[in-house]
């Protein structure tokens, strides 16, 4: 009955191992494709500083898909506090008072969002969908289509400290992982987190063990706005540059993070570490692809390769029963149904 | 705590609706020190909506509900509120996260944390294995404090739902439908629970559909009817085939009623 508890499935259990095995191979592969760009670090420091954003979109979205929901918004929120930074940097010089409005923007979004979700009770993927509209629509108004070049943000100390370079080593990759383990920390070890899992698990069964469903949700999408505006703010200083669709080629490639790594689309069942795999998947495919000569197009069929056989691989490992009846239905194996 | 109190629970003239539906209509209840009382009823009577009323899930539209005597309010009241004054409540149907694993079902709500706030998830599990072990009995079944909970069987879930409310200690426990969809052994099983209960001083509030059992074992009965408390008996007032003939009579009105 209870024999899957095997040796190999314990350590395919090990959150997140086997994706992570997935982009040991990849890297493997770009070694063998391409060894002199793939064994120098040079290409390495350049995925640390183009990750971050995408890594910190995806451990939040990791949250806000365990508890079942959905946040379509945040490419608006990047644009939203990508200017509200580059303003406050571009007339008021003053990067710190950008930081500060940026972050306050990006939390007043995400509460508007809990708000609408868990209070009026609009589905997630309606009414972020709504406001993604609304503040792209507005950060353009506001922005009037105008970019900011901020090329002398470097020499400012908000700079150095968030996105400058120990030698070659970008900063910003160590605010990633310490947001990373900060997110693994809040799902794994923190009763919101364990809220969370069980919201996206039943919500009806979260309410009668004492789940404040409601109010749990709304400090969600806040968390999801104020992380969607840390990742702008990364982007904006490493970019040197605000324009106001900064944050629109993201949706995609977080959601696909996300789901690369082993979180269930179904809820209630997350991986923080799988997704920071996942993320350096997507990253890693586009520029490795290209470092290795393959003409663009490939890269979003590799992408969706790679996607499609860890969505399946993932479902193999946590949901046993029904691999193995799939296998049957397509021949795969003589055992008869027990 | 052993203050001296008359009810541990009582409803006075509780109203519920729901939209324009009425669940409830100006329902007295109560439930006596150390008293078992069964709560029966056809579908749709009622009882879920009384019971989720008692445990903090819904707030009345109407009514006061006093715990130990002492009169609610209401505005505070909440599953967390309830289990502080020790009103545990396994609901009917799921009442379990289906893929968190056990340690995290018998804790959410009420998390072991360190004083800073992180899970102390190593003695969660700790008294999660123990609790599997003696009081659930799930020895050699290789069922761990790890194992989740799709990977139990419906009376093993039972198991871990009761064993949730007795690990928390209750002065009263609320039991809506226990035995639904349970094998015969296991029903068993949660008759000696309740009697269990009972012995420890306990109160328990029994929602039962098998009339056999709810009469073997409650000191008082109440019947609920379309939102209202229609009939109630002591312990050995009344027959089993008695209550059945009152219990078919009653839905026998429902069918002219609507005829």
């Amino acid at each position: 009955m209870r024999a899957r508890d095997s040796w190999l499935r314990r350590i395919l259990r090990v959150e997140g191992l086997p994706i992570t095995f997935v982009l040991l191979l990849l890297v493997v592969a770009f070694m063998i494709a391409s060894p002199d760009v793939f064994l120098g670090y040079f290409i390495y420091m350049s995925f640390l500083t183009s990750v971050p954003p995408l890594l910190i979109l995806a451990v939040g979205l990791t949250l806000v898909i365990a508890a079942g929901e959905i946040d379509l918004s945040f490419p608006s929120i990047m644009a939203l506090s990508g200017w509200l930074l580059g303003y406050s940097v571009h007339e008021l010089h003053s990067p710190w008072i950008g930081l500060a409005l940026a972050l306050l923007g990006g939390a007043i979004v995400g509460l508007v969002n809990g708000v609408l979700i868990a209070r009026v009770g609009i589905p997630s993927i309606i009414a972020t969908l709504a406001t993604q509209f609304l503040w792209g629509g507005l950060t353009t108004a506001f922005s009037e289509g105008v970019s900011y070049s901020l090329g002398s943000v470097d020499e400012t100390f908000v700079w150095s400290l968030f996105v400058g370079r120990i030698g070659p080593f970008p900063v910003s990759a160590l605010w990633a992982l310490a947001v990373a383990v900060a997110m693994w920390l809040v799902l794994n070890r923190r009763r919101f987190g364990e809220h969370l899992l069980f919201i996206g698990d039943n919500a009806r069964v979260a309410e009668v063990v004492g789940v404040n469903v409601a109010r749990e949700k709304i400090r969600m999408f806040v968390l999801m706005g104020v992380l969607a505006a840390f990742a702008s703010v990364l982007l904006t200083l490493e970019n040197k540059n605000f324009f106001n669709t900064q944050g629109s080629g993201y949706l995609l490639d977080v959601m696909a993070a996300v789901f690369i790594g082993g979180t269930s689309v179904f809820g209630g069942q997350a991986s923080v570490v799988g997704t920071i795999a996942g993320s350096f998947i997507i990253s890693m495919v586009d520029a490795g692809l290209v470092a290795t000569g393959v003409q663009g197009y490939w890269v979003r069929a590799a992408v969706g390769a790679v996607f499609l056989a860890a969505v399946v691989g993932n479902m193999a490992i946590q949901d046993p029963e029904r691999w193995e009846s799939i296998r049957r239905r397509l021949g795969l194996t003589r055992s008869a149904p027990r | 705590m052993t203050s001296s109190f008359q009810h541990i629970v009582r409803l006075e003239k509780v109203d519920m609706t729901f939209g324009r539906v009425q669940a409830l209509t100006q329902v007295d209840f109560e439930v006596g020190r150390n008293e078992i009382v069964g709560l029966i009823g056809d579908n749709g009577a009622g009882k879920s909506t009384l019971i989720k009323i008692v445990s903090g899930v819904q707030r009345p539209t109407a009514g006061n509900v006093y715990v130990r005597d002492r009169r609610l309010d209401l505005e505070d009241y909440s599953v967390r509120t309830a289990h502080d004054l020790k009103i545990e409540t396994v609901h009917q149907g799921q009442t379990l996260g289906e893929k968190q694993p056990l340690w995290r079902n018998l804790f959410v709500g009420r998390q072991i944390v360190d004083r800073f706030g992180f899970i102390d998830v190593k003695k969660e599990k700790e008294i999660a294995n123990q609790l599997l072990l003696k009081a659930i009995g799930f020895r050699g079944h290789g069922i761990t404090a790890d194992s989740t909970v799709r990977d139990l069987s419906g009376g093993e879930r039972q198991g871990i739902a009761i064993a949730r409310a007795m690990y928390f200690k209750a002065d009263l426990i609320v039991l809506d439908e226990p035995t639904t969809a349970l094998a015969v052994n296991e029903v068993r099983k949660v008759l000696a629970f309740v009697e269990g209960v009972k012995t420890a001083g306990g109160s328990c509030i029994y929602i039962e559909h098998n009339l056999a059992h709810v009469h073997e074992i409650a000191d008082r009965l109440v019947v609920l009817d379309r939102g209202r408390t229609v009939l109630q008996f002591a312990k050995g007032e009344i027959t089993l085939t008695e209550l059945t003939q009152h219990m078919i009579s009653l839905h026998e009105g429902h069918a002219h009623a609507s005829a």
